[in-house]
Formats: C-alpha cells, structure tokens, sequence
C-alpha cells in the first residue's frame, strides 16, 4: 500500500527554513558570547583569546555602577520571585481547587493578562499608578512593580502542575485525620513543589532581565543590570557590556534548564 | 429523635441534589455494628455519593446521618473516625509505604516513632512488610490495595468505607481479595462499608446488601434474601440471572398465587405481598430451579424447544424457545447430570420448575 508521508520534514525548504530562523535568533548570541573573550579594545576585531573584558567588569572603570545594579537587580529578582510566587500559589490553589465558583474564567483572565499586554503599556500605567498614589520612584518601586509583573509568569508552571494532581490525595489527608491546613502542607505542597520551583526560577528570570518596566518606575539613580547596561551602551558599545551580557545569558541559561528539568520531574506517579 | 448506640451507621432519609438533579432520593439504611454491609446498584445510582455523605466529602442536601448515635453530618472529615479506601488508592506519592500507613496516625497525635511502630505491625498484617521502604509506585496493583487497606486500618476507625476497592485486580487477584477482606473484616472487628457493582462480589462478601438504583433503595436484606426472595422486578434482575414470564393473576391465598399465561396456560407460583387477584405482573424464576424432559412432569411444565447448549465450566446452560413465551436459560450442573437431561438444539422438550421455585414480583 502506497504509504503518504505526511512528515513535515519532507516539505520543501524545510530545512533552509528552519536554518534562517536559528541563524536570527541565536547568532548575536553567539557572536556577543565569543566577543566577549576577545583582548581586543575595538568590538570589531579579533587579536586572540582573553579575559580581560570579565576582569574589567569586575575592577574597572565601570564596576562601581555594575556592582550596584548587580546588587538591586539580584535582591529585587529575590525578593519578587519569592513574593510572587507565593501569591501565585494561593491564587492557583483558589483557581484550582475553590470549586466551580462564579467569574473564575474572569480570574483567570485577570492573572494571566499581563502576559498579553504590550509591556510598554503595562510600564505607562504602573508609571501612572505610582505617580497618582505619590509612591516616590526608586527601590521600592521597582521592586513593587516587578513582584506584580512576575505573578502570571509563575503562576502559569505551579496550576499547570495543580491541575495534575488528584484532589482524591487530599481527601484521603483529610480523611485521615489532616485539618485542611495539615493536608496543604504535608501532602499538596510536596506534590506541587516541582510546579513551584518551576515558577519562582521563571519569574526570577523575568525580573532579573527586565528592562522596559523597570526603565519607567526606577528613580533617578537607582540602576539594575539592563538599565545599567542601557546607560553605558548609549555611550557607545565597549567589550566589557559583551562581558557582563554574557554572563546574564549564562544565568538565564542555567535557570530556565533547572526550571524544565524540575518542572518535568514527576512526583505524583 | 436520639440514635441507637449500637447501631455503626444510621442514614435517615438522606437526599443528595447537584443542582436540579437528585442523585440520592430518600435514602435511610441501618448498618450494625460489626457488619459487612455492602451497596450494591449499576453505575451512575449513587453508590459513592452516599459513601462520600457518611466520609464528609460530601454535604448531605437534606437528612441525618448517625455514626453510634452521634450526628457527623455537618462534622468535617477530619473529624469524623470513619476512614476510607478510595477507589484509586490514593496512596501518596511521594511518602514511603511506612509513612503512608503512619499518616492516620500521626495526625491522631502519635509520635513519629510510635505511629511508624504500629504502621509496621499494620504492614504485617496485609504482609507488604518488605515493602516498607519503597514508593508506592513501585507496587503492584494488588499490592497498592492492600497498602491503602493498612492504611486505613491503621488508626483503628470505627467504620471502614471501601469504594470498589477491587475493581482494578484481575479475577484471580479478586478472589483472593475477597477473601482476605473478609477475614480482616472479622479479625479487626470493624464495620465494612463495601461498594460495588458486581453482584457476585456483594453475594459472597456481606453479611447484608443494599440493592439501590437510580438513587433509590430497592431492597435490603441477607444475600440468601435477596438472590432467593427479590422484592422487585429490577432486584430479581441485577441479582444473578433469571427469566420472566409476563403472568394475569387469578388468584391470591397464604403466600401462593394461582395465574396464567397470555395464551391460558395455567402456574402456581410464590406471590409478595402488594399484588392481587387481577393485577398482571411478571414472574421470576432462576435457570437453575429449572430442568427438562421430554414428557411434562409437573403442572408447571412449558412446551418449548431447545435452541442451544452453552459450556460454561461447572454447568451447561441451555436456551429453550417456549412455545408460550419468550427465551428461557435452563442451568444444569455438571455434577447434576446424572438425574437431569440435556437435550440436542431442535428438540421439542418441557422445561419444568421445581416446586415454589416460580416467584412473582411488583414491577
Ligand atoms: N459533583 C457532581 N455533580 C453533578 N452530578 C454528580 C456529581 N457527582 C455525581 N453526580 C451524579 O450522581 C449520580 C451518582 O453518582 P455516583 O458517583 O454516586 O454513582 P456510583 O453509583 O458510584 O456509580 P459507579 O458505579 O459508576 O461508580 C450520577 O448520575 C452522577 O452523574
Ligand atoms: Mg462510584
């Protein structure tokens, strides 16, 4: 019987396609990454392989300013992952577990809308926001802003993970004499644990790399990595900025591979 | 109106709605203390529900439920000493098979060690203590069952509740099961609630059955009872297998009814109470209170011929074609073959029912 193949790689350019696609998204990456080593002064040309870029990073002109921003962006990243997925929690377990109640397709909406709102939008209007409540702009801000941004990231994984597990787990808790809050803790935790790691590294992700957001709330004076990269770039792109991206990238890289490799991990089976 | 103390669980007229749909209507049931008591009924008649109900996990829309003479109808489950084995285990995951059984335990206010002690002991008792330290998905199927078995027999309830607790085992594995719920049941001295829709399971198991269909209470009794005296068309139905015989009653005395066949062949059958001279009913009868020959024996003897024998292991059942009716099952027991005759399909034969074995039912 003659047999159709139905495969997508048998369509014509296929291949060349798929190519294009890689060659745009990963070669900056690729050639900011390799850069980033060169000992030449100039971004342009290649005079051999050094560190130099990273130590200036760390003991240059520059590194006052980066350490700083290092230092907000790393607490802020913290501190909003860690808030923001602890909120995201309690609204999955409401979304999840609260029954059939009414406008839960409403909540729904609600929390995982900023996902689709231009990011400018959702800057303007925090910025417009702070400025009406006279919330003066600086730490806190940003901070405020990124804990509200990151809950539909880490929402997401943890009622992804949510809806996998049976709630004839926490009956039989409680029918064994758990108390509601026993059952969440001894048994619904545990089980979720790997959604929630999941969801705090990506919302650390997204904090730690957010520019856009940030750029409107922050202060006068108060930096984070990208906006402290921003500033130097517009004086004109030295290798140290390959340096330090590079290493952003790296975190990035590390953090949204733990976050797969946890969020696949299953523990109800 | 107080409880009797003695009795495990009293339901007095428990209705449970969803919405506009009633899913227990009516429902009120006394289970004794000590008693295997199964809920038996076709899916979808709210067997769960009401298991569920007596549990908490489910609220009761209207009536009581008495667990020896105490309400728990508004007590969450937490608080109620009735402990469950889930039709799906539920076993936790992510806990060793020790710490499952401890669990119950342990929320009682037993110390780790005190409840792992006992949790070892309960692990003996369904013989898994090898298993001890291993997840609960590195068990088999029947292995599972007998650790949620422990584990809810482990802090000593006052009733146990089983939803289909073997529906996942394979027959053999069920057999054994069976058995050895039967035995822990009496061993431990604690109240079975057992739920099924398999029949012969609830026939071999329970000392009482509660025969319900959609949502209603058709009959409680002793499995003898009810395989021997069903109350209603859909008991004598579900119950084993039996054939019915659309019967005009002539009449009614001590228990026994005269009546005929649409075409005026006259039986004597038993009657139930409810059913009068004139009323058309059915009558039941079991294939196995059947046997044939080639010339009439008794008053009750119908014309038919025999249309097929079929082999089942320990008897052979034979479809015979009634002249004045419709397809009978004649069950005849391989051991029973020396005084019972089978005949070749084609033959024209009565089939004859042992004396009072015809019963008649309200619809
Ligand atoms: N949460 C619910 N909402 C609406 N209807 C429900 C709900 N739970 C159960 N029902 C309905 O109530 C009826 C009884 O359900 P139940 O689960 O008690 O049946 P069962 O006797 O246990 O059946 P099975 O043998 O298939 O398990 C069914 O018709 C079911 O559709
Ligand atoms: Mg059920």
């Amino acid at each position: 019987m003659a047999h159709v193949n139905e495969n997508i790689k048998s369509y014509r350019g296929f291949r060349s396609i798929t190519l294009l696609c890689l060659v745009v998204l990963y070669a900056p990456l690729v050639i900011v990454t390799i850069y980033s080593f060169n000992a030449s002064q100039s971004i342009t040309n290649w005079e051999g392989i050094s560190l130099r870029w990273y130590a200036d990073v760390f003991t240059g002109p520059e590194s006052e300013k980066f350490k700083v921003a290092a230092f907000n962006s790393f607490t802020i990243a913290i501190i909003a992952a860690t808030a923001s997925t602890a909120i995201a929690t309690l609204a999955a377990t409401a979304m999840v577990r609260g029954g059939n109640f009414k406008l839960r397709t409403v909540s729904f909406g609600l929390i995982s809308l900023p996902l689709m709102v231009p990011e400018i939008v959702t800057a303007v209007a925090t910025l417009i926001f702070f400025n009406a409540i006279g919330f003066t702009r600086g730490y806190m801000t940003i901070l405020v802003a990124h804990i509200a941004f990151c809950i539909p990231f880490a929402y997401l994984p943890i009622s992804a993970r949510m809806q996998g597990i049976e709630d004839s787990f926490e009956q039989a808790a409680m029918d064994l004499y758990a108390t509601r809050r026993q059952a969440f803790t001894r048994i619904l935790m545990p089980l979720m644990a790997p959604g929630i790691i999941s969801g705090f590294l990506l919302a650390f992700i997204v904090s730690l790399d957010d520019f856009i957001i940030t750029n409107f709330v922050k202060g006068a004076g108060v930096e984070t990595l990208p906006t402290a990269i921003f500033g130097s770039v517009k004086q004109g792109i030295k290798p140290n900025i390959m340096a330090i991206s590079t290493m952003l990238l790296s975190i990035s890289i590390v953090m949204v591979t733990i976050s797969y490799f946890v969020s696949k991990s299953d523990n109800t089976k | 109106m107080p409880g009797n103390k003695t009795d495990a669980i009293d339901v007095r007229n428990a209705v449970k709605r969803y919405g506009d749909f009633t899913a227990l209507k009516r429902i009120s049931l006394t289970i004794k203390d000590n008693e295997f008591f199964t809920l038996l009924g076709p899916s979808g008649c709210g067997k769960t529900t009401l298991l569920r109900m007596i549990a908490g996990f489910e609220d009761v829309t209207e009536g009581e439920i008495l667990l020896y003479g105490d309400e728990i109808e508004s007590l969450p489950p937490h608080l109620r000493p009735v402990n469950t084995v889930f039709q799906n285990y539920a076993l936790f995951p992510h806990m060793t098979i020790l710490d499952n059984v401890a669990f119950g335990l342990e929320m009682r206010g037993k110390t780790k060690a005190a409840a792992r002690k006992r949790a070892g002991e309960m692990l003996e008792l369904v013989q898994l203590s090898q298993f001890a330290a291993r997840k609960p998905s590195q068990l088999s199927g029947g292995q599972q069952q007998r650790v949620a078995l422990a584990r809810a027999l482990a802090p000593q309830p006052k009733v146990l509740l089983l939803d289909e607790p073997l529906s996942a085992l394979d027959l053999k594995l069920r057999k054994a099961m069976q058995l050895e719920l039967k035995h822990l049941q009496r061993e431990t001295g604690i109240t079975f609630i057992f739920v099924t829709h398999d029949q012969e399971e609830a026939l071999t198991m329970s000392d009482r059955i509660a025969v319900m269909s959609a949502g209603k209470m058709q009959q409680l009794g002793s499995p003898t009872e009810i395989y021997e005296r069903p109350r209603n068309m859909f008991v004598a139905d579900f119950i084993g297998e039996t054939n019915l015989l659309e019967v005009s009653v002539d009449e009614v005395r001590n228990g026994r009814a005269v009546c005929h066949l649409g075409g005026g062949h006259a039986l004597t059958c038993n009657s139930v109470e409810g059913i009068g001279e004139g009323a058309k009913v059915h009558m039941s009868v079991r294939p196995e209170r059947l046997f044939m020959s080639d010339v009439p024996v008794e008053a009750e003897s119908l014309k038919g011929r025999v249309a097929e024998n079929i082999f089942v292991g320990t008897d052979i059942s034979t479809l015979v074609d009634l002249a004045e009716g419709p397809q009978f099952i004649v069950r005849t027991s391989n051991s029973d073959r020396g005084n019972k005759r089978i005949f070749e399909p084609g033959s024209e034969i009565f089939v004859n029912m042992e004396l009072g074995a015809g019963r008649l039912l309200m619809d």
